[in-house]
């Protein structure tokens, strides 16, 4: 099963990301607190992705697509704004996330915890960030 | 969204939060814990039992605050997170760094 969205880039618009995949994953019988952790990650994504890479324009725009098998869930989320360069990421430890002060740098860090599976990719003329779980991980 | 309600008591200041805290309602909760740090208790008290969502932006609220916080000689503590809301901070190690406590009472006595 295939489930789309297509969003313009504003923060506002994060309440309907979540309520997309929950939706999606409700009707695949997925359990309460995993549905939550995969609305996280998605979440977090998305706001990276609307923050970082597109800077709140709300002339850009986000597509998810939700793709349901019967041993995973994948995630693609496509934008085409700023590259994120996942390879380049260096997580912070906590140590150095509370001695920064900043509010910051702790989405990525739950979205790894969360998905068994990350990637970022440029197909094409947009980026492409997939997230995939394993239902029995 | 998210609801915010501020209560301050001659030995501590408590913040009842309700609702979703994301990337785009985290400056709400930002401003309210700002605004308690400020007052001379000793002790800031949170009710999350009406947060049904929190992502990272509102755990990085929590953690921007934590040096100031003890600076100070305040404590926060956190009581009331309901299952789904308590696994993001574990996902973290945070319970490990800010002290979740069950009831309002525990959060007082603590």
């Amino acid at each position: 099963m295939i489930y789309k969205l297509s969003i313009s880039c504003s923060k506002d618009n994060l309440a309907k990301v979540r309520t997309f995949v929950e939706d999606a994953l409700l009707q695949n019988q997925v359990g309460e607190l995993d549905i939550h952790k995969l609305v996280l990650a998605v979440d977090e994504v998305c706001a990276n992705l609307i923050i970082h890479s597109n800077h709140c324009d709300k002339r850009h725009r986000i597509e998810i697509q939700v793709n349901m098998e019967p041993q995973q869930v994948i995630f693609s989320i496509k934008d085409r704004g700023i590259f994120f360069d996942f390879a380049a990421y260096q997580e912070p430890s906590m140590e150095e996330v509370v001695s920064s002060k900043r509010k910051g740098g702790v989405g990525l860090m739950l979205v790894k915890r969360i998905m068994d599976k990350i990637e970022f990719a440029t197909e094409k003329n947009y980026n492409i960030c997939r997230l995939t779980k394993k239902f029995n991980s | 969204m998210v609801n915010i309600q501020i209560q301050n008591d001659p030995a501590f200041d408590l913040l009842s939060v309700s609702g979703e805290i994301d990337a785009s309602s985290s400056i709400e909760l930002d401003d309210a814990i700002i605004s308690a740090v400020a007052t001379p208790t000793t002790k800031l008290i949170v009710d999350l039992s009406g947060l049904d969502y929190i992502s990272s932006a509102g755990l990085g609220v929590f953690i921007s605050h934590l040096e100031d916080i003890q600076q100070k000689g305040k404590r926060l503590v956190l009581f009331g997170l309901k299952e789904k809301v308590f696994e993001v901070f574990r996902i973290l190690g945070l319970e490990q760094i800010i002290t979740i406590v069950h009831s309002k009472e525990d959060a007082i006595q603590i």
